[in-house]
């Protein structure tokens, strides 16, 4: 350190990194995120459930009218919706479950960041079953 | 002489009656079991078994609705969803707005709601017509006399 030799004070070399707020809760840590995520995708399946419990009451009105509305779940655009949807609620789910494990079973509690990536495995594994059959039926028949 | 208080003693007694939070929060745990099985076999009966959306149209819905299995499932499926997906929006209405006129407008509109889609969604299940008079044939199910 020559500067200090002179006698004129120096920043710290490393600054902010180290003392950033509350590093050591939650923020920005497994627990963040999956917190965020579970609140975002819970949200996300309530608005499709109101949307979808008018759509499905349409058939008292009108086999028609029915089948119009469903018709639209059927497009391709749609169908990448529908993916979006499952994904939402899969991760919902699992995380769901893994929040259920964490707070009755202490083994959870110790390993909540472990299961945080069994989530995440057991998240693709199912998505990787059911995209590629969702997607083949939406764009072919 | 003044006395000095046990260590933590709650500075107000303990509400007495039943405790509403916990009940919710317990609520929360045991729905979301059941729904894990009541939406992974929606999704998997509706989506992925033959033409998957593909296949979906009132003869689908009527089919289904012949069986009071399935009327019960969407049932249970319907007030168990849709209770607990309040219940968690009433969590994050608590967390973003201050108690106050919106807080209690943005509750009220949630529970409207709530109630609404239950009565609309139990009475679509229960007083299903799968042979609506004068639809076109080739739209009802195969076991109407139309058809
Ligand atoms: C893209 C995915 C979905 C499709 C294609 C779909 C399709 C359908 C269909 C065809 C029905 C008519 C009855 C039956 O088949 O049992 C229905 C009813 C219902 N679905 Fe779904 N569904 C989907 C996702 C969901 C999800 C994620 C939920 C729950 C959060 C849900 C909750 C319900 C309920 C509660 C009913 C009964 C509605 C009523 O009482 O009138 N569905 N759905
Ligand atoms: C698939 C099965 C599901 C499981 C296992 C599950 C589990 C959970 C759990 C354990 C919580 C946390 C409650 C708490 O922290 O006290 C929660 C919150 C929530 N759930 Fe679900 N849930 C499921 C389905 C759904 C559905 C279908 C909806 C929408 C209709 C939904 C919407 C929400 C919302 C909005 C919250 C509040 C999120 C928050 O406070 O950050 N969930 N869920």
């Amino acid at each position: 350190m020559s500067e200090s030799a002179t006698g004129t004070l120096t920043a710290p070399e490393q600054p902010a990194k180290r003392s950033r707020p509350g590093g050591t809760l939650y923020r920005g840590n497994e627990g963040m995120w999956s917190w965020v995520l579970h609140r975002i995708t819970g949200v996300a399946i309530f608005f499709f459930l109101l949307v979808h419990i008018l759509d499905t009451a349409l058939v008292r009105v009108s086999p028609e009218a029915y089948n119009v509305v469903i018709g639209a779940y059927q497009t391709p655009i749609m169908g990448l919706g529908e993916v979006a949807l499952v994904g939402a609620i899969v991760f919902h789910a699992y995380n769901g479950l893994r929040i259920i494990l964490v707070d009755f079973w202490s083994w959870a509690t110790r390993h909540q960041r472990l299961l945080f990536y069994i989530v995440i495995a057991l998240w693709v594994i199912t998505m990787l079953g059911f995209t590629p059959r969702h997607l083949i039926n939406v764009f072919s028949h | 002489m003044t006395t000095i208080e046990a260590p933590r003693s709650p500075s107000r007694p303990a509400r007495r009656g039943v405790n509403l939070e916990k009940w919710g929060w317990i609520y929360m745990r045991v729905s979301g079991v059941l729904l894990v099985v009541l939406i992974f076999g929606h999704l998997f009966v509706n989506l992925l078994v033959g033409e998957g959306v593909k296949a979906i149209d009132f003869g689908f819905v009527a089919g289904k609705w012949a069986s009071p299995f399935w009327q019960w499932y969407d049932f249970f499926l319907l007030w168990f969803a849709l209770i607990h997906g309040a219940n968690g929006m009433r969590t994050l209405v608590n967390d973003y707005t201050n108690p106050g006129k919106v807080q209690t407008t943005l509750k009220v509109a949630l529970g409207a709601a709530v109630v609404v889609l239950l009565t609309l969604g139990t009475l679509v299940i229960f007083t299903f017509d799968a042979c609506p008079a004068g639809s076109p044939a080739e739209l009802l199910p195969s076991f109407c006399p139309a058809a």
